[in-house]
This record gives C-alpha cells, structure tokens and sequence, in this order.
C-alpha cells in the first residue's frame, strides 16, 4: 500500500519529520517499508510563469522561444518544444537547479544555439501524470509569476510504501492510515470524506438490481449520474493517483481508483447506456458458464462463482473483474456507480481458481466491511459532482445494508497486565480505544469496548483488545523478564544426545555434513534400478511441484549424495567423503506418510589426498564405508554387524545389509557401475545408508562398569586356513560359541591367499582374548578351550590349524 | 716395581684423557687392562715377589687398575654422550613439511552447527527440544493454528500439496509439506499437560522460487512455553537471552506489533545490528549494509498463543482463562546468514566443498 504523506496529511497530519512518522507506524503495528520521493525536489526553483512572449525558434520549427515573466530577476529566456505554448498563459516553471523526479539537475542550456534558462512543464515531467503532449496550462489568472510551483500543484511528496498485515483491511485507504497516524501520534483527525452524503434514499427509476445471492454479496449499492462530461481529471488528482502508484485515465475511471485508494472498498462504474434493460443481477454462475474478462480471456466459471448480468447476459466476474461491454468510454454520458460488498472467502476462491487476481480481488478476499460500500459510494458521489459537472439521479439503491450492531467487549484491567507483564492504567487503555474510533465505557474491573465496522472481523475478544492497547502504548515499554519455568529443565533426551555423537563420529573422521534436498524426481527410481515391488518406489508425491524434478520426496539419501558428490567432482574435487543426517519419507497408505532419520555417506576417489609419505593413498571401497560406518555406531555402542545381501543400485558382490542388536538398519556397499555412469561417477564409490533412529535404538547409552583391570587378559593368536567362501564372521562365531565364556575378544588381524594355502582356500589369523573375572589366566587354563576351538574350526568350517 | 706402576698409570691416564672416540677407548682399556697387558700381570705376578714387597706392590697395582677402570668408565660416558649429541645433531628433520599420514578435517554443516547452537541456548533457558512430521495434516499445519478458510497461506501458489492418489482427504485431513513447525506447538500441548518448555526445530516446505533469500525448502526453529504466567515481557526476555547468545553479550531486542493467525498480540522481533552496534551507521560514516541503515534487523515472528488455538487442543488443561504462553518461530538459514555473513541462502544446499570447508 502506498500512501503519500501529502493526501494523507489532508486527514491526519502528524506534524512529524517523515522519519519519526515512519518511527512511530512501525512500532504501532503498520510497518513502513520504505519511504519513496515521489516527484521534483529542490522545491524553490519550481514557480508559476507568465509567457510574455513566444516567437518560433530561429532554427527550428518545434521549438517556441519564449520568454517569461517568473517572478523576480526579469523575463527569463526559455525554450519550449510544447505546441501549444503561448503568450498569455499562465505555466509551471522549473528553474535552473531543479531536480526532476528522475534525479537529474536542470542546468542552463542551449538549445539549437539558442540559451534557454529553465523548463516550462508537462505533466509527464513532474511526475504528476502521463500528459506529454503539451506543456501544462494554469487557468487560474490570479496567480502572480514566481509563486512557489508547490502550493498550486502537487508535485512532491513522500510517499509510505506500508505493509497492511492480512487482519487490516481497513488500512488499505488512506483514510484508515490517518486513523492509525492519529492514534499512534495523536495528531488531529479529520471528519472522514464521507461525512456529508449529497446523496437521497429510495429508488432509482430506469434501474433495478437483483441480488440473488445475497449469502456472497452481503451488500450492493448504485447510483446513477447524468450529464457526466468524461474528460481528463484536474491536475490535484492526477498526481495523487500517480504519487500511489496508479494511472491516470480519465475522470470517471480516475474517481473509482481515487475512492478505493481512499475509502478501501472497489468501486465499479457502468456506462448505464449499455447496461442492457437497465437492470443488474447479482447470481451464482451456471456450471460451465463462460464470460470474456477485460483481459479479452475467455473465463470458464462453476456454480459457486458469482456473475453480475444484465438483460444481455454476464457482464463481470463479480468483485474481481468487469466486462468490456458495459465499461465507461469517452462518450459516456450516463454513468451507473456500482460499490458493492462481497464475501471474501468465495472471492479468493474464483480468484484462485480462475488464476485471476485484481486490485479488486485482492481488497475483497481479505474481508471489508460491508459499511465501507456506503462510505465509497459517498466519496464517489462527491467527485463525480465535483468534477465531472454531473448529476445526481434521485435515489440510492442499497441491497443488503449495514452489518451487525458494534459487538461489545469487556476488557479486564488485570488481564492486560496478566498478558503483557506490564500494568498501563485503565484511564490510558480507554484513550487508546478511544482513539483507534473504539466506543468506551467504564464497566466492573475494567472497560466495555465497543468495536468500530471496519474492526468488526480482525477484533472479537479480550486477547484482541489487549492487543489494541500494547501496540500504542508501546512494545518497548516492556520490560524484558524469563518464565518462571515450573518444573521445567532444558535439556537434550539421551536419544538427541547419541544422534550429535555418532554423526560427530564422522565429521571427526574427516566427513563433510551436506544438506540435500527433501525433493527430488520420480525418475531417480529407474536410475537406482529400484525394482517395481521396492519400498523406496512408494513417493510422497506432490500435487503442486515447482517442477518435475522436484515432484516427490526422496526415500533415500543416496541420490543427493551422489548429487553432491558428481557438483564436486565436476568440479575438481574427485576426492571426497561426504554424509547426510536427514529424514527421508514413503507413503505407507497410514494417514501420515513415514518419515525416519536417515543417515548416509558416500565416499569417491582417494581416501586421503597423495602426501609426501604416501604417494599412493588408499581409495574407497567397501571396507573403507564399513569402517566408517563402524566409528559412528561404535561411538554410541550398538552391537553391530553385517551380512553379505543385495541392493539394486550396488555391487551385487560387494554389498551388505547392517543389522543393529539384530535388527536389520541399512546397508552398505560399492555403487553399481551402471548407476555410477548415471552420476558421473566413473571410479566408482562406496556408500553406506542407516535408519539412525532404529539404529539408536540399540545404543548402549548407559554402560554398566565391567572390571577389566584386576586381572590381566591372556592373549592368543591362531592362524587357520579354511575354505574360500567361510566368511570370516562364521568363523569368529564358531571360535565365540567353542571358547564359552571366558573368551573376552576375537579379532581377524589378517587374511592370506597363495599358493602355500592351497587353491581354493585361505588364511585367517584371529587375535583371541581371554579373561576371567575373578584370577588370572593361567597357560594351563585356556589350553583345553584352544583345543576346543580348533576342534570346533576343523569339524564345523573344514578349516586347519596352521603351524 | 713402584715406579713402574706409578709410570704406566700415568701414561695410561694421559692416554684415556686424550682418547677421542669410544673405540679408541676400548683400545686403551686392552693395552692397559686387558689379559696381556702390564699392569694386570704385575698384580698376577705379586705373589712371586719378596713378602715384604707384595703389600705395597700390590696395593700401588690394585690402586692403579681401580682408577684406570673408573677413568675409563668416566670418559665412556663423556665420549658416548658426545657422539649422542653428535648422532641426534645428523639426525635432523625438515620440521616444515606436512603431518603424515594426513588426517582430513571433517566439517560439521554450518546449517548443523547454528540449529544446534540455537538447541543449546535453548535447553540452557529451560526448553526441551521435540521434532515432528514434515508432512502434515491441514489440521495441524492450519486450521489448529486459528488460519482463517481463505488465509493465502493455504493457497497452492503457497503451499506444497500431497497428491491424495485415492481421492479421500478432504478438508483438514489434506496432507500438506508442513510451511512452518508450529503445527508441532499443536503436537506437543496434546502430548503433554502444561507446563510446557519446547522448541521445535526441523525442515519446512513453501513454494517460493529459489533465490538468495528465498527457497521452496529450509529450516526453522518454533518454540513455545505455556504456563500459568507467560507474559509478553517474558517473550521479551527470553529471546533477549537468545539474542545475546548467538549474536553477543552488547545485542539488544525490539518487539514490533504485527500480525500471525495463531498469537495475539502478535510482534516481529527485531535483534540489534551487530555489524554497526545498533548505529546504523559503520566507523567511515558510511550506512551499514547489514541493517540497511536501521540499527535493527528482522529476525523472528512470536507472541502470545492466540486463545483460539487451546481450543483446539482436547485437553481442559488448556484454559485460556488458566494458561497463557508465547510462541516463535525463527528460520536457521536466516540466523545462519546473519552470523557468518553468508550473502546467498542457495549456498548452503549446494554442497560444495568450497563453500562447506569454511564452517562447522
């Protein structure tokens, strides 16, 4: 909304520096979010002229040099390329060091060699309308040459460009910003515009209106004028309507804008000429029903859409857009004034099915009052006999009336403090109500508050009034004190805690954190090769995307992962250790979709940069994912381990699922070459992905001691060579379940394959602990286990001791 | 016999004073101790001499050889503790050259890093920290939060929609990407009676065009503290501590009257300029980019829990008429922005190295 200070102060003026005012509207609630200079600055070089003469320029014909009488300091030399410059007229000037509202500097300057000291003006060039076919002539003779150009015309002002929050409809005027001004600063407020109504009651003759759907048009009013002279709009309003921001059209067009930016409530004039029959319906549309907007857009409607018609059928999509056919045109001479009320929750709703949005639209959806239709159509009235030398048709139709009385509400002294934590007197609650135009009176332990029309939706209770009184008084009043905090300890549940330990897990193993999105596309599926049973096919889909790419949400990381991981290499970082911690979702058919706490990792190219010492780093591959995936879910101690499994997107020889206390988690594993490809990825890379959540479930949070230090461990290595396809965590089982409880660890510490093995068969050597809680371990102690677990070995996997 | 002594230890005693390495010194202890040399066979030879020369001659031998073998041992000593010295002085490093093997420095998400910071201070100030679903039900995401039917929130230009395959949510049971987590504030008073300390941070979804302050994506912090007590002051307060506590001790807080469907009065809180102290203005006169010349910057929506929205709560725990509490909600990219001077909000979901290197 902008509001130029200069219309404004015509109903409320603060008196203020523009700052201080823009000061106190923010903090009171209306907050201004910028204040633009709207036209000339350098005020005191623009004055009235008188052309003494006008003569053809020398050396060339457009031009007039004339010369002027501005005031002080004899005739002036200007040259002028208006045609329609004269002697005798009386003009706007701008003298050398003028600023125009584009910011440039009038200088003296020559002009097909001929010196020309200042400007005679146009509209166009001060900003004050669209005019530049002609130089502005003042017709009022009286004025004597060098008056200051600013007390004839409006051609500077500060403009407030204000955010009207959605509860305030009633802002959206200028003259309910004075009343905010006058509550906020105290400064006078003048009798609205609407105060005197030259207007009558009773029927219109020639025109009828139906309301045939008075639930979503509470209120419709008309009044027909005569005679009307359609012409250009004098030069005060033109400049008001452009300092906000609007066009200048003609006077007829001009007065509807005016009033709206005035009053707030749209305003629709009809050439009643062309209203067919003289008559308008207000109906709900039939389905299907087509109507062509102003817009020249052929508009398809449903039956809760509301149409105004005339004998000849639709003539506007009500409150939002007219018609062409109806529409004021420059032989208009009859005009119907239609201000009307409609209910906003049906109007954005057309809007937004339509996808057609108005200034209109835009004011009727947030809610006006149906008293502002009145208030406008007063306003109207006024300026169309004011300025269009019109007349007034007897009689107002006014379908619908006024809203519901004032609702009255009892404001508790004591509870505004109780809200606020700061007392403000009674006597100060009731002169802020009074100046937002609140009715009050005095009641028991407190105020019985009457609430204004244009208040009615956005205050209804106690809380609203309290709110009234605190954003005038003054939100920096308030002292800055903490909750009492009853029985309240903040802190991070031991599950909040674990998840910050095993993702630093990683970050202190030299990961980076990467933030994906939660968006991704459908296609990703094909790309994973996730077959058409796979859980991670069933998207949360989005009706309303940004676009395809991002029209569902992801069931895995592993795609922004390797987003992340081909941005880097593409951008000559092939080198890389990456993880994610973040939700991912799947439509399960529950009423919410499932969402867990996923987190992955993904690991490309070397695993260290190549140093002075190694030149030959080691590079990702399954081991190096598995280890990492160790030190996060070590560092919160769940029992882990992993089988040998399958995923479509992975190696299918190197892959395996992660089981948490048994619980399958995720996986891990080395990309397939073929979804590598899909990323660029051409060296391929190693993941890992878990359900952190799930995982967590199994941490050991709170460890229990164990005396592991009155008596040391004995120690004992083995080497068997076994059959190629035993996996190592069979046999570490086989050794767990022969060597019973006193085996306190086993470890493989190396693998061997050669020919001193045998074809077909390998080495492994295990590091076994043994400890017993209550003396030390003796040779003699843990030979019969040894003897027992290499029984075990030889008998359970075919595996032999090696010497 | 004495004299002979006396001169072999002498010559002996000069000859290791002078040794200069070890091995010269092995050498001397055989020339002179070892199981040829003199001195040694004059003391295996006493016993053929006179008796009454044997104690002298003997002792003078003794004597000599105790304080060769001691000489010999003390100037070993000098000489290895030389060539240590020596060894260790040739045994140099270029300290300079890098630590190997390297250990590559993880970094934490500078998104990760202010989310938790913003979780400590909270916490410290008494809040428990609670997180919930991302897609959420109309319910929840609006109608709970007192949004009017027509609130432009809940339009599709605005609001991510789930497509509803089987055609069977309507109303409040439209699923929507959650536009912030208040939905939670709803959440979290039906699981818990009042009192109640938490904030919520967590993603939200809105459909804005991605650009350096906008994305359809990013995250935010809600909290909410409902008690028989809860002023405004108190709001003022407590987000006053948060101010101090991610911005600095010297920060201040502003509360601007405004307008949220779910808390009246309703304020934008304003936290101090740090970049110019509040001035507007820096050292060279010049006007603070930061602030745009306000001295204040916008970060946050909060105020009381509109009354409307413990109705909607089926719990007569929360009365309006015998609880109250405050509400905010705060974007960590904006705070994240802020603090690090990031200009481009699209940097933090784009993961590159580059960028992600400088923080966490």
């Amino acid at each position: 909304m902008r509001v130029p200070v200069e219309w404004l102060a015509e109903y409320a003026d603060p008196g203020l520096p523009v700052s201080a005012l823009e000061e106190r509207l923010t903090m009171t609630g209306t907050k201004v979010e910028a204040v633009h200079h709207h036209g000339v600055d350098g005020l005191d070089r623009f004055v009235v002229g008188r052309v003494l003469e006008a003569a053809r320029h020398p050396d060339a014909d457009r031009l007039t040099v004339c010369s002027v009488d501005v005031g002080d300091g004899g005739p002036q030399q200007i040259v002028c390329g208006a045609p329609n410059v004269a002697a005798g007229q009386t003009v706007a000037v701008a003298r050398p060091g003028a600023v125009m509202p584009d910011g440039a500097t009038l200088g003296v300057a020559k002009l097909r060699g001929v010196e020309s000291n200042g400007m005679i003006l146009a509209e166009d060039e001060l900003g004050i309308g669209t005019d530049h076919a002609g130089i502005i002539v003042l017709d009022d003779e009286e004025l004597a040459p060098g008056t200051p150009l600013q007390g004839v015309l409006p051609i500077a002002t500060d403009v407030l460009e204000l955010e009207v929050t959605p509860n305030r409809p009633d802002c959206l005027g200028v003259y309910g910003v004075a009343r905010e001004v006058h509550a906020a600063t105290g400064a006078p407020l003048q009798p609205p515009p609407w105060a005197e109504d030259p207007g009558t009651p009773g029927p219109i003759a020639g025109v009828e209106v139906r309301v045939e759907a008075s639930d979503l048009c509470p209120r419709f009013t008309a009044r027909v004028f005569e005679d009307v002279k359609i012409g250009p709009s004098p030069a005060w309003l033109k400049a008001r309507l452009m300092a906000a921001g609007q066009r200048p059209i003609n006077n007829v067009v001009d007065i509807t804008n005016y009033t709206m930016l005035l009053a707030g409530n749209p305003v629709h004039a009809f050439d009643l000429d062309r209203v067919a029959g003289g008559r308008l319906v207000v109906r709900r549309a039939r389905e299907g029903e087509q109507i062509t907007t102003l817009d020249d857009q052929v508009r398809r409607l449903d039956a809760e859409m509301l149409v105004i018609e005339d004998d000849a059928g639709p003539t506007s999509v009500a409150g939002i857009m007219g018609g062409e056919r109806s529409e004021v045109h420059e032989g208009t001479t009859r005009v119907l004034m239609e201000v009307a009320n409609w209910d906003g929750p049906n109007i954005h709703r057309t809007s937004q099915l339509l996808g057609l949005r108005s200034e209109a639209s835009g004011r009727f959806e947030k809610g006006l009052a149906p008293e502002q239709a009145m208030e406008a159509q007063v306003v109207a009235t006024r300026l169309m006999l004011e300025l269009t030398g019109a007349r007034l048709a007897p009689g107002t139709i006014d379908v619908g009336g006024e809203g519901p009385p004032p609702a009255v509400i009892r404001l508790r002294e004591r509870r505004v403090a109780e809200i606020l934590g700061r007392a403000i007197p009674r006597a100060r609650q009731a002169e802020i109500l009074r100046a937002l135009q609140f009715g009050v009176e005095e009641a028991d332990e407190g105020l019985d508050v009457a609430v204004p029309a244009f208040r009615r939706n956005d205050v209804y209770r106690e809380a609203d009034l309290i709110e009234e009184v605190a954003r005038i008084d003054g939100l920096e009043k308030l002292p800055a004190t903490l909750p009492a905090r009853r029985g309240s300890a903040g802190r991070l549940t031991t599950h909040q805690r674990l998840r910050r330990r095993a993702v630093d897990a990683l970050v202190g193993r030299g990961l980076y954190e990467t933030f994906g999105w939660s968006f991704t596309e459908p296609g990703i599926a094909d790309r994973l090769r996730l077959p058409d049973d796979d859980p991670r096919r069933r998207f949360v889909v989005l009706e309303n995307p940004m676009s395809e790419d991002q029209s569902v949400l992801r069931t895995t990381l592993v795609g922004s992962l390797l987003d992340a991981a081909r941005h880097n290499a593409a951008r000559g970082t092939p080198d890389l250790a990456l993880f994610e911690s973040a939700n991912v979702y799947r439509d399960t058919g529950e009423r919410l979709p499932h969402e867990e706490r996923s987190l992955g990792a993904i690991l490309t190219g070397r695993l260290h940069p190549p140093s002075w010492g190694t030149a030959e780093p080691p590079r990702a591959g399954f081991f190096a994912a598995k280890a990492l995936l160790g030190a996060a879910l070590d560092a919160v101690r769940v029992r882990w381990e992993v089988e040998a499994s399958t995923e479509p997107f992975l190696h299918p020889g190197r892959t395996a699922r992660v089981l948490a206390g048994g619980e399958e988690v995720g996986w891990i594993g080395e990309l397939h070459p073929l979804v590598a490809r899909h990323w660029d990825l051409d060296h391929g890379a190693a993941l890992f992905e878990i359900d952190l959540d799930r995982a967590l479930g199994h941490a050991d949070a709170v460890p229990r001691y164990v005396d592991l230090t009155s008596f040391p461990a004995l120690r004992l290595d083995l080497a068997f060579t076994l059959p190629g396809d035993v996996p190592a965590a069979t046999v570490l089982q086989t050794v767990r379940d022969a060597a019973g409880t006193l085996l306190a660890d086993v470890r493989v510490f190396d693998l061997y394959h050669g020919a001193q093995v045998g074809e077909g068969r390998k080495s492994l050597a295990l590091a076994l602990s043994f400890r017993a809680p209550d003396r030390t371990l003796t040779d003699e102690d843990v030979a019969p286990l040894r003897d027992h677990i290499v029984a075990a070995v030889r008998d359970g996997l075919g595996g032999e001791l090696r010497a | 016999m004495i004299e002979r002594i006396d001169s072999l230890r002498a010559e002996a005693e000069s000859a290791i004073a002078t040794a200069e390495s070890t091995p010269a010194l092995e050498e001397l202890r055989v020339r002179y101790l070892g199981r040829k040399a003199e001195l040694p066979n004059l003391l295996r030879g006493v016993a053929e001499l006179p008796p009454e020369e044997r104690g002298s001659v003997g002792r003078a031998a003794n004597q000599a050889r105790q304080a060769l073998e001691q000489l010999i041992e003390q100037r070993t000593e000098e000489l290895e503790a030389g060539e240590l010295d020596a060894r260790l002085a040739a045994d140099r490093i270029d300290v300079t050259l890098p630590g190997e093997p390297p250990q590559p420095v993880g970094r934490q998400h500078p998104l990760t890093a202010t989310w938790r910071e913003l979780e400590d201070v909270f916490t410290g100030l008494g809040f428990m920290v609670v997180e919930g679903p991302e897609v959420e039900t109309v319910h929840y995401n609006f109608d709970a939060l007192n949004h009017g039917p027509t609130h432009p929130a809940r339009d599709r230009s605005d609001t991510f929609y789930v497509a509803d395959g089987r055609g069977r949510r309507e109303g409040g049971d439209q699923l929507v990407l959650r536009t912030h987590t208040s939905p939670m504030q709803i959440r979290a008073m039906e699981a818990h009676p009042p009192p109640l300390y938490v904030i919520i941070p967590g993603r939200t979804y809105r459909r804005d065009q991605i650009d350096a302050t906008h994305s359809p994506a990013f995250l935010q912090v809600e909290g909410l503290a409902v008690d028989e007590d809860i002023t405004l002051a108190d709001l003022k307060g407590t987000l006053l501590a948060f101010a101090r506590g991610i911005f600095g001790e010297e920060r201040d807080v502003r509360l601007r009257p405004h307008f949220f469907p779910f808390t009246e009065p309703s304020v934008e809180v304003d936290v101090s300029c740090f970049q110019c102290g509040g001035t507007g203005y820096l050292r060279d006169g010049s006007r603070c980019n930061l602030c745009k010349g306000e001295g204040w910057i916008e970060v946050l929506g909060a105020g009381e829990v509109d009354p409307n929205v413990y109705g909607y709560i089926d719990d007569d725990r929360y009365d309006p008429e015998k609880v109250q509490g405050f509400a905010w909600g705060m974007g960590i990219e904006r705070i994240a922005m802020l603090k690090h001077g990031v200009t481009d909000l699209r940097l933090f979901y784009e993961n590159d190295l580059r960028f992600l290197g400088q923080f966490g």
